[in-house]
């Protein structure tokens, strides 16, 4: 912001009461706030869901495997613990034994089969 | 488990059993104020909370019949030293001196850490922040608490890479409060800002559930700028952000605490800045909490200097508002976090805001002067706003450095943190949620729940956070760099009683030595270096120095290592003196009076010591009957002989303070000398205290008995109906 700019605003500024300048201040606040609220509804990140995995019952270890697994294969968008949940569903398991095994190279393949028809 | 006070607390019985203990709550609890006006021993408080159970109170305190009044502000204590086995000690120091917020510092590169570490491996500069450690220390504090009869807040850090994961560990675990600030992954961590506050928002959604109390990262802005006064419209403009944030995923406004620090410090006018900020501060954010950490920016290693600054940052917190008092010391500088400044920090912080109590009730802000430069401030912040704003937003302004950059707003250095907002760790991991994203977990965000299911974790038969026993304990993943393995290499020298000096871990042997050299700080320090060496010490390291002028002298600190183990076992131990009862020595003294003379020997005007031993009203030896005559201060030892005989006194009492040399030594033997010469000494007792007297010393100098520091009038008065019942009979 040029100092020109800066003293055109400030004038403008100088009008308003001490309460509407902490108005101001909020506002402005929410203006940069707002998409940053808007990106993270709309978005997911590996870590995000090995904290899903974490409170459905694995150690970090196996969120680690199954997170990076599906991240690899472009699938973290469906969200990682409801592709656990409904696989284990179709295969007639708990998603824990199913999630286990995704840990020891199991399943993999269907889940790409059902995700991707491949 | 219970802790006894007399007792050391046993880690192996912490570390016992881990793997099915769980927390005894969730969330921050803020200390119980005290109605104003509540009294505490014979004062009157206004800003006071609930008083402890048991505690260690200022050293003044024995003036006071050893009150020790706690502020309402919750004081922090960080621990930092890499192995939370030796960390715990630490905990329990810390929280007798009255410390309720322990901020356990991660060690370093965990940030960057893309996952949690499991196991108990040790850390740099602070330690690995992993399950085991965390319900290890959590199940210690858990005692620890109950031992001084106060919640502690347990505290670490929800920032990084793997921020998400953390929160949930920290949900599960009954951690109390964390850091949470995306901008301070962006800034300082080089950690992908998309990445960053994704990543936030669905970690402060956690905490939000676990009732986590939220400290802010922008006082980090302060210590890494060149001018740290010339942030303050950013810093403003960083708390708006991260509060904000946090709000809008979730979290209460008064779990959300503002992170401040003053600015400025001496010999700057740091008042004229450092108050205008903490106002205008307080005014934009009134319903949040306030964070009041003390300034380090300026301070190296001088303890003294750390000092002074911390007791005006804290009488800053107490004139404007703080709800956690945080306490740092000048550690990093003398290259080791000591337990003992620790306990200084947590010193400072509690008499600072013991002795302002009520200071708002006689003394408020000038408004009419305050008005114009809170004005000021609070324009550049909303400019400043409107700056990213106009430049396409939050991302942009980062991309374009804006932040920490030395310029006062509008002005710009062009020396920022300048971060890509499609680059840095973890840059291309966020994912855009497909419409048919499901997590079974009640989490931020879009989440498309199959209609079936109420709640989403009804999916999965409820979550750890509902259901903790579905969580899993991983105890150590390295067989070699373990608690245990650690733990095993002093567990000899423990059996044996044998003992090392510490400053952070058990057997460190590390000591610290000061002295005045008489020449310039170069050779102060080549010297003090050799005088450590000859002593037989190890590594000896300069941690401080003072110029007390260029030739004339230095002042010099070093740390060295004690190379010998001592055994407890042969250490020879004062036994101490039995004492009579109160009863027994009334009893006596009401049937054979007893009479004493008593004073200062030498040129010295203190009395504060002999006073105690002496008046009724300080438990002295008038309130067991035995009456006496003061001589004063500065009282040569002829006056007092001759005192003793024309009230025909059965004792001498003198004080003995050291001035200069042997000062002490030499007026006990005169003392002694003179009744001799006079025929009197088998008649008298004679007795001689002073901080530096022992029952020792004054013994090899001729006197019946010498009391030290600490002494009651019921010591003197009990050894005197013993004397004397020896001499009459």
């Amino acid at each position: 912001m040029t100092s020109e700019k800066f003293e055109q605003r400030r004038v403008q500024l100088d009008k308003l009461t001490d309460e509407e300048l902490n108005q101001l201040f909020w506002q402005r606040a929410e203006e940069i706030v707002n998409p940053l609220i808007d990106l993270a509804k709309k978005n997911t990140s590996p870590s995000i869901e090995r904290s899903v995995l974490l409170r459905m019952g694995f150690n970090s270890m196996e969120a680690k495997i199954i997170v990076d697994g599906i991240f690899e294969r472009d699938l973290l968008g469906k969200g990682v613990g409801g592709i656990l949940v409904k696989m284990a569903e179709i295969s007639g398991k708990d998603y824990l034994t199913y999630g286990k095994e995704l840990v020891s190279g199991k399943n993999w393949d269907e889940i790409e089969k059902v995700y991707k028809g491949v | 488990m219970s802790l006894d006070k007399n007792v050391k607390i046993n880690v192996d019985e912490i570390l016992k059993d881990l793997e099915s203990y769980r927390p005894k709550r969730r969330g921050w609890t803020w200390r119980k104020p005290l109605d104003p006006g509540t009294k505490i021993g014979e004062y009157e408080y206004d800003n006071m909370s609930e008083n402890l159970k048991e505690s260690v109170p200022l050293p003044p305190a024995k003036f006071f019949n050893n009150i020790d009044p706690q502020p309402q502000e919750v004081i922090t204590s960080e621990i930092a030293s890499g192995r939370f086995e030796d960390d715990i000690r630490r905990m329990r120091m810390a929280a007798w001196h009255g410390a309720d917020h322990i901020m356990v510092i991660r060690t370093l590169g965990q940030s960057h850490f893309d996952g949690l570490i499991e196991g108990s491996p040790e850390g740099i500069g602070g330690i690995p922040i992993t399950r085991k450690q965390l319900r290890a220390s959590r199940k210690a504090l858990d005692l620890i608490e109950e031992e001084v009869g106060r919640p502690i807040n347990f505290h670490s850090y929800v920032s990084g890479i793997a921020g998400p994961e953390v929160a949930v560990l920290f949900a599960e675990e009954g951690v109390n409060g964390a850091h949470q600030d995306p901008q301070y992954n962006v800034l300082y961590r080089g950690i992908n800002p998309i990445r960053s506050f994704v990543d936030a928002a669905e970690a402060k959604h956690i905490m939000a559930f676990a009732d986590i109390l939220q400290i802010d990262g922008a006082h980090n802005a302060n210590a890494s700028s060149k001018v740290a006064w010339k942030v303050m419209p950013e810093l403003l403009v960083q708390h708006g952000i991260n509060s904000l944030f946090s709000v809008k995923v979730g979290m209460r406004k008064d779990l959300i605490s503002l992170s401040t620090v003053p600015p400025m410090t001496a010999p700057s006018p740091e008042f004229r800045l450092n108050f205008v900020y903490a106002l205008a501060l307080r005014d934009i954010f009134k319903e949040y909490k306030f964070r009041a950490q003390m300034n380090t920016r300026y301070i190296e290693s001088d303890l003294f200097d750390a000092t002074r600054i911390h007791v005006l940052d804290t009488v800053l917190s107490r004139l404007t508002k703080a709800d956690l008092q945080s306490t740092i010391t000048p550690d990093e500088g003398r290259n080791v976090p000591w337990h003992i400044n620790s306990i200084r920090g947590v010193e400072t912080a509690k008499h600072t805001l013991v002795a302002t109590d009520g200071m708002q009730e006689f003394v408020g802000p000038k408004m009419e002067n305050l008005r114009e430069p809170i004005r000021d401030l609070k324009i550049r912040s909303i400019l400043y706003m409107e700056d990213i704003i106009d430049n396409g937003g939050y991302f942009e302004a980062v991309e374009k450095g804006f932040f920490v950059d030395s310029g006062y707003f509008p002005e710009r250095f062009g020396d920022g943190i300048a971060r890509k907002k499609d680059g840095e760790l973890g840059a291309n991991t966020v994912v855009d949620r497909d419409e048919d994203y499901f997590s079974p977990v009640e989490m931020f965000g879009y989440n498309n729940i199959p209609e079936q299911y109420s709640n989403p974790s009804d999916a999965i038969n409820g979550s750890t956070f509902e259901r903790p026993e579905k969580i899993q304990y991983i105890d150590e993943l390295d067989e070699t760099d373990n608690v245990m393995v650690r733990m095993e290499t002093n567990r000899e020298k423990d059996e044996k009683g044998l003992i090392k000096p510490e400053v952070e871990w058990k057997n460190d042997g590390v000591i610290q030595l000061d002295m005045t050299i008489p020449e310039n700080p170069d050779v102060a320090e080549a010297a003090a270096i050799e005088i450590a060496t000859r002593l037989g010490l190890e590594e000896p390291t300069i941690i401080s120095k003072t110029v007390l002028h260029p030739a004339e002298g230095s002042y010099i600190e070093l740390k060295a290592k004690v190379p010998f183990f001592v055994d407890k076992n042969t250490l020879k131990i004062p036994e101490k003196p039995e004492i009579l009862s109160a009863e027994e020595v009334t009893a006596y003294t009401h049937e054979n009076p007893i009479h004493v003379v008593a004073g200062t020997v030498g040129n010295d005007e203190h009395s504060v010591g002999m006073r105690e031993i002496l008046d009724i009203k300080h438990g002295g030896i008038e309130k067991f009957g035995v009456s006496y005559t003061y001589l004063g201060t500065s009282v040569p030892v002829e006056k007092l002989i001759d005192a003793a005989i024309e009230t025909g006194a059965d004792a001498i009492l003198s004080s003995m303070i050291i001035t200069h040399g042997d000062v002490h030594l030499k007026g006990m033997k005169q003392l002694d000398q003179l009744c001799k010469e006079k025929g009197i000494r088998d008649k008298l007792v004679l007795i001689s205290g002073g901080t530096q007297i022992t029952n020792e010393i004054a013994v090899e100098s001729g006197m019946d008995a010498g009391f030290g520091r600490g002494t009651h009038g019921i010591d003197v008065a009990s050894f005197l109906v013993k004397k004397l019942k020896d001499i009459r009979e």
